[in-house]
């Protein structure tokens, strides 16, 4: 589904991502871990595209097309979804016309029919069930006023609605308390645990996988994937900590 | 505000126009007078929009007698030159109520120019002014109030705040006060900004193009300037008009 090959890049003039590679297929979740300034946000902005994020070499190829290639709305129609570790606040424009956009957006640009205000209310109502967010949140502004966790609980929401093939999570699991965390994991479950999609999530603690169970666990640090392996490496790195499983040297 | 002569710069009500498109069709037509009589209530609305090239100037001057109250509601968006003034005196216990918006785009001049006096006692106002320019149009909110040496517990404020689409886009904003009495409110705030970029990202990544994610930013930005229309028709006009300028310009 996604494959990165020796990728790199560049904020501001500085390189952060220093030759990284990593394959994800269908039906798996990989978990991305790894020390504070890693890389590891910047990787989900990258293939997010957010501006400033520049590519300077490598590839990503997305169901056989140029990730690159696409612009940020493009990339979400073809289903990416990017969970961001801070969600943004937008005053004035409510989470229910901020998605019905979103949605018809993306499915114009797929050539599909748009959903009418009955149908998107429909789907809506649904997907806000299954994370336990009340409607009536839903008709405020996007995250203006959420708590940590509503806003977590809310990106959910939105990756139920828009439902993408390939959800990128980006510390969903930061300002979460344990009944929350639960919630959020098993939304993601719900959601995005299929033969047809796959799951990146980027995380710094154990606990979330607790939840979400991956397949492949990745350790980013200083711009590359340094070591990999399945979920016992989360656990071992939980225990140890990073110096140790990886040597100080890679660490730092 | 028909004068004989020719406005010059200047002349500080006429400093950021388009004296060219003024000179053109000089002189202007007279102010359109209201008088709101004692205990009235009165609703009013513009809908300024000129055609392409043309040059519009239009003036109020309104008198509220004691106990009235009027509230006008002004979107300035047509035209080489827009050009709305009000000059407004208010008695006791009145008020008086400007919401506008302003959106250009081109080389647009588009202006709102208010002076208010508070004549006597007791008396309240308030201007609400959002303003979306882009490509080279120039956008300006120039408001004075004047409170009488009597006018005690005048309660007045502007709430003014641009949107700039391009950089050679251009807004004023230029609050002036001339306080005579001692026991008064007067507010105003005035910023110029331009589109939440991370907001724009966080719509993009959820698959939003970059037009519908502007126009809905644009339309939040100037939400609540006509909310209180109170003819459905004439809001639902204003509103109309309004957007079709924000997809053209987006």
């Amino acid at each position: 589904m996604l494959t990165i090959d020796n990728l790199t890049n560049e904020i501001d003039g500085k390189a952060i991502l220093k030759g990284l590679s990593l394959t994800i297929n269908a039906g798996e979740i990989h978990a991305i871990m790894g020390p504070n300034g890693a890389g590891k946000s910047t990787l989900a902005y990258t293939l997010g595209g957010r501006p400033n994020y520049e590519v300077t070499g490598g590839s990503a190829t997305f169901e056989g097309a140029d990730l690159f290639d696409m612009d940020p709305h493009e990339r979400a129609a073809a289903g990416l979804f990017l969970g961001f570790q801070y969600p943004v606040e937008i005053p004035g424009v409510s989470n229910l016309q901020f998605l019905r956009e979103s949605l018809n957006s993306q499915r114009r640009a797929r050539g599909e029919k748009e959903l009418n205000g009955g149908e998107f209310i429909k789907l809506a109502k649904e997907k806000a069930g299954l994370l336990g967010l009340d409607m009536e949140m839903l008709k405020r502004p996007v995250n203006v006023g959420f708590s940590g966790g509503e806003k977590k609980r809310a990106e959910m929401v939105q990756m139920g609605i828009l439902d993408p093939k390939l959800a990128i999570l980006d510390e969903t699991d930061s300002g979460l308390d344990i009944d929350a965390l639960k919630i959020v994991g098993s939304g993601i479950n719900a959601i995005m645990r299929k033969p047809d999609k796959a799951v990146l999530l980027i995380t710094h603690y154990q606990r979330l996988l607790d939840y979400v169970k991956p397949d492949f666990v990745h350790v980013l640090a200083a711009g590359r994937i340094v070591k990999s392996g399945g979920p016992e490496l989360a656990l071992e790195l939980e225990r140890e900590g990073y110096a140790e499983v990886l040597g100080a040297e890679v660490v730092a | 505000m028909t004068a004989l002569a020719l406005p010059t710069r200047k002349d500080e009500a006429w400093r950021y126009s388009d004296l060219e498109a003024v000179a053109a069709i000089w002189p202007t037509p007279a102010p359109t007078r209201i008088d709101v009589a004692e205990g009235d209530s009165v609703r009013h609305h513009l809908l300024q929009d000129a055609g392409d090239g043309a040059a519009a100037v239009h003036d109020y001057v309104i008198t509220i007698a004691d106990g009235a109250r009027c509230d006008f509601h002004v979107l300035n968006i047509g035209g080489k030159l827009g050009r709305v003034t009000f000059t407004v005196t208010i008695g006791s216990n009145a008020h008086f109520e400007l919401n506008g918006a302003i959106i250009g785009g081109g080389d647009q001049v588009l202006e709102i120019i208010t002076s208010v006096t508070h004549a006597k006692p007791d008396s309240t106002s308030g201007q609400t002014i959002r303003s979306i320019l882009g490509q080279r149009a120039t956008g300006s909110y120039l408001g004075s109030i004047n409170v009488a040496r009597d006018a005690q517990r005048t309660d007045a404020f502007q709430s003014i705040k641009a949107m700039l689409l391009d950089r050679t886009a251009t807004a004023n904003a230029k609050p002036e006060l001339e306080i005579f009495a001692d026991d008064v409110k007067c507010a105003h705030g005035a910023t110029v900004g331009e589109l939440d970029k991370q907001a724009l990202f966080y719509m993009a990544s959820r698959g939003m193009d970059p037009a519908t994610a502007k126009t809905l930013l644009l339309k939040a930005f100037v939400a609540g300037v006509f909310d209180d229309v109170a003819d459905e028709a004439v809001k639902d006009g204003l509103e109309a008009a309004a957007l079709a300028r924000l997809e053209a310009l987006v």
